[in-house]
């Protein structure tokens, strides 16, 4: 995930005891009140004063040379305070770094961010400016005068792997081939992921089934655009309210694309409208601290929806090809996938995550993955919720399907027949710790869900998924007031609303105070050292690692206080139910005291109770989920509908239940809209045709069931608490389970994605002319 | 073009604004009168984050022109809880855990309270079709019925 494990990374033994707080629903969330009332500020909620209004000038091709860049028109124009163009930022040289669960360039992210040499997709930024108005603003971007030589564009990922395709960067060579290549590709690297004997494996097979898949890329879709707003002072210092699930990444990429120094960069982060991944990167962040360096005023950009899917990143569009092998009792032999994602104009897709997890879910000897990384003219794509996984998820899991039917065995006992569990060797690298993928697949084998009747049309389709738990850099601190309330400041970014109430109420547990007495609040990055982006559903489960750290080290602290008021030694008292305790009998008759109590004597014992954490947590707690889903497809329309859907997920320990039971249902109907009608839509032009909520369809209320979830618990052993990430597993296999469940309601395999209404609809009159012809040939 | 004065009750108080003729009543409630707790994610009228009412009835603030609210009632997110008092639906939206990253959340209050408005008692698929204009890309919508359900259980008083 980005970057090697560290041999220094902490991990804290799995703990069990039991819990007071932890595992319950609190009836006051942190956010929620501001949420209701309106009062939440978001970044485009904030304003200064003074401030001018930031505005990007775009590309209207899929591929063009910058032959020259007039701005003077716009400069002329009154009202306007500032334009930036590529001669405003340093170049970059090729340096890359770990942002959220991709990897990026910096010589990439400042093209990205702003136009230099060339274009490479629809709406890649080539201007800003920054003026009195937003109507003044957006008349200075048409005074810009941009000369292009508009050059061929390549969209779709098999194309741009053609060798007479246009190739986007002359300076790319595919990386991971021996020899290094002598001419340029799309394909910006190749790489692999072997176990076994993949021969010896298909030898053994008795049963093979090989089929390749192709998927659009699809949008995380979050309501809020993206927002910046950048205070640029005469001192040289700058300060930025973003919407980000990474304030520090951010501060760190705001310096180094500026040529700034780290501490003279602030980033604070502002509630969060929601990420899936899209916020890992810098879009608007450095175009509006130069807009406000060189404006000397304060600049607020916010984009518009068509700039949210024009300009910022989707997932990648893939192609798969799986094959798999098998016994005819169910046992797998061999598996072997090709992966080719687009990573849109600049090289780094997903591809190493997908390359990782395509088999994870089982149990195999044989495996061999092979991945291609392919640029192509269109946004540098993003992470999105298991980033790379329910594309190949729609692969293995339809493959997985197929091969149950054939072998006539139900396809949970064929899934559980194959099972990874403790100890299974990966074909990535690590053996598994203990897991809770077997227990899913056996709830779902029971579950009520199963047992419902199927009408005419109508279909059930079963797929699981499987993602990791990112650890990483991660702070808190943790304060004890006077009256002996806690305030826990922590670094990473709730992006959903509810880490900040499991951090309340892990805090809460350790110290033994009532939940309500502890406020939990985000850090900008004056307050906290580096933590690493909220990615890799490591939000709750890392950040609360360096929250129990840190309350461990206040109530190190609070037994201080207790031994230099009863005049013994530190070792001489315990923590135990909230209260400092001397450790036995022989240390004296002293009464236990709480927190409040204390508090209250701190300042004379040698000063303030707090207690701050700066951990490198370890990666591991890995998550998986069985999913069900009914459909039914209507035969005239083509239209797939869901009719109940089921989602058995391992969640280690379950902090918030009914918080994470809405993350499961979000994840899933996000999957849903990937399966039925999301897609990225061209034109031959390489101009994206849907950049808007009305033809970029996501789901709405009336288009989804209720989301039945049950949640399993086997702890995480490296986590104090159990606690595993939950957020992306939901995502991963909603696609192939409705693949399934359309292949059980009308017996068609569907292998290009979106199934929606029109693809359908083909797939249906070609079986008709399929099964006419064979009736044809049977009555000869 | 020239400003245009406009006089509006918004959430009950009288509200005076010069506003240009070309700005929608989303623009005019956010930069002209502070009020963010409407929110933007389209500007097309495709999202709902934006729902207010004008005179009662359920609209997308980004279609509307501000000066269209002249001498026009506007109910917003503000308006909804009476002092420290939350509505009913704002109380179940928290108790059934409808919202998550939340800025969904105003426009979808002010679409179901509009919708109980009209029909006190509205079944799950009444309920769905309703809110069908209203985007929430975190909670899958199932917390969001639920929390309507709940609410208009309540407010029929069950
Ligand atoms: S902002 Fe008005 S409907 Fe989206
Ligand atoms: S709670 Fe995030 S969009 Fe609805």
């Amino acid at each position: 995930m980005g970057r090697a494990p560290s041999p220094f990374a902490t991990k804290i033994p799995y703990e069990k005891k039991d819990l007071k707080i932890v595992g319950t629903n609190p009836t006051a969330r942190g956010d929620a009140v501001d949420k209701v009332t309106g009062r939440a500020r978001y970044a485009s909620d904030i304003s200064l004063p003074g401030q001018l209004i930031g505005r990007v000038l775009r590309s209207p091709h899929a591929r063009a040379n910058i032959l020259s860049i007039d701005t003077s028109a716009a400069e002329a124009l009154a009202g306007v305070k500032a334009v930036v163009t590529r001669d405003d930022f340093p170049d970059m040289a090729i340096e890359h770094a770990a942002s959220g669960e991709l990897m990026v360039n910096f010589r990439d992210v400042t093209r990205n961010m702003m136009a230099r040499e060339n274009v490479l997709y629809d709406g890649h930024p080539v201007a800003a400016v920054a003026a009195t108005s937003d109507a003044i603003a957006k008349q200075a971007l048409k005074l810009i005068k941009v000369e292009y030589e508009v050059l061929p564009h390549v969209i779709d990922v098999r194309d741009a792997m053609k060798p007479d395709a246009p190739i986007l960067h002359e300076d790319q060579f595919t990386k991971g081939v021996e020899p290094k290549p002598t001419t340029p590709s799309n394909v910006a690297a190749r790489m692999e992921s072997k176990l076994g004997d993949i021969e010896k494996g298909f030898a053994e097979a008795e049963i093979i089934i090989e089929r390749e898949f192709n998927t659009k890329p699809v949008h995380q879709g979050y309501i809020e655009p993206q927002a910046s707003i950048a205070n640029y002072t005469e001192g040289g210092l700058a300060e930025v309210w973003t919407g980000t699930q990474g304030h520090f990444v951010f501060r760190a990429q705001i310096a180094k694309l500026l040529e700034m120094d780290l501490s003279k960069v602030k980033v604070i982060p502002t509630e969060l409208g929601g990420g899936f991944g899209g916020k890992n990167n810098v879009y608007l962040e450095p175009l509006a601290v130069m807009l406000s360096k060189k404006g000397k005023r304060p600049v607020k950009m916010v984009m518009d929806r068509d700039e949210v899917f024009r300009a910022t990143g989707p997932t990648s569009g893939t192609n798969v090809k799986v094959k798999m092998g098998c016994t005819r009792d169910g046992r797998i032999t061999a598996a072997q996938a090709e992966l080719n994602y687009q990573s849109g104009a600049y090289a780094g897709s997903s591809l190493p995550l997908a390359t990782i997890t395509v088999f994870t879910r089982y149990d195999l000897e044989n495996v061999s993955v092979v991945g291609h990384d392919v640029t192509t003219n269109r946004p540098k794509v993003a992470a999105y919720r298991a980033p790379g996984a329910p594309m190949v998820a729609f692969g293995v899991e339809t493959v997985i399907d197929e091969m149950a039917r054939e072998c006539g065995i139900d396809c949970i006992d064929f899934r559980l027949l194959n099972a990874a569990k403790e100890g299974t060797q990966t074909h990535f690298g690590p053996k598994l710790g203990p897991i809770g993928y077997i227990q899913t697949l056996e709830r779902a084998k029971v579950h009520a869900h199963m047992s419902e009747k199927l009408g005419p049309n109508q279909g059930r389709g079963v797929a699981t998924g499987f993602w990791f738990t990112l650890g990483a850099e991660t702070s808190a601190t943790v304060n004890v007031g006077e009256d002996g309330t806690a305030t826990l400041i922590f670094g990473t970014v709730d992006v959903t609303g509810g880490s900040r109430s499991a951090f309340a109420m892990i805090v809460a547990e350790e110290l033994g105070i009532p939940y309500e007495k502890v406020r939990t609040m985000s850090g900008d990055t004056s307050a906290l050292g580096f933590n690493f982006m909220t990615a890799g559903s490591r939000g709750t489960a890392a950040g609360s690692m360096a929250a129990v750290t840190a309350t461990r080290k206040a109530i190190a602290r609070m037994c201080e206080i207790a031994a230099r008021k009863w005049e013994v030694e530190p070792d001489q008292v315990v923590w135990e139910d909230g209260k400092a305790r001397p450790a036995g009998a022989n240390v004296g008759d002293f009464a236990p005291m709480s927190v409040a109590e204390l508090a209250k004597e701190a300042a004379w014992f040698g000063g303030t109770i707090a207690g701050h954490a700066e951990i490198n947590v370890a990666q591991g707690g890995p998550g998986f989920g069985t999913h069900i889903v009914d459909v039914e497809v209507d035969r005239r329309t083509g239209a797939v509908k869901v009719l109940r859907y089921t989602l058995i997920q391992d969640a280690g320990k379950a902090v918030y239940p009914e918080f994470i039971e809405g993350q499961f249902q979000g994840g899933a109907v996000q999957g849903i809209g990937t399966a039925l009608n999301e897609e990225y839509i061209y034109n031959d032009k390489g101009l994206l045709e849907n950049a808007g909520f009305l033809d970029y369809r996501i789901p709405v209320a009336s288009d989804v069931p209720f989301i039945n979830t049950e949640i399993v618990e086997v702890p995480n052993p490296d986590h104090p608490y159990g606690i595993r990430g939950i957020g992306e597993v939901p995502i991963i296999p909603p696609l192939p389970a409705i693949a399934n469940a359309i292949h059980d309601a009308i017996g068609i395999r569907m292998r290009d994605h979106p199934m929606s209404p029109p693809k359908v609809l083909k797939a249906l009159k070609d079986q008709m002319i399929e099964d006419a012809a064979a009736q044809g040939t049977a009555a000869e | 073009m020239a400003k245009q004065y406009v006089t509006t009750i918004v959430n009950g108080d009288n509200v005076e604004v010069l506003c240009d003729p070309t700005q929608t009543l989303l623009d005019v409630l956010r930069d002209e009168m502070d009020m963010t707790g409407t929110k933007e994610g389209c500007g097309t009228g495709d999202c709902g984050a934006c729902s207010v009412t004008l005179d009662g009835v359920l609209v997308c603030s980004c279609l509307v022109l501000g000066i269209e609210a002249n001498g026009k009632k506007v109910e917003t997110i503000e308006g909804m809880a009476q002092g420290e008092e939350l509505h009913p639906l704002q109380r179940k939206f928290i108790d059934h855990v409808a919202l998550q990253c939340g800025i969904c959340t105003p426009g979808l209050l002010i679409a179901s309270k509009a919708l109980l408005e009209e029909n006190p008692d509205p079944t799950e698929e009444e309920i769905r079709y309703w809110l069908a204009g209203n985007l929430c890309r975190c909670t899958g919508y199932h917390k969001i019925i639920e929390a309507v359900q709940d609410a208009a259980a309540e407010m029929r008083g069950n």
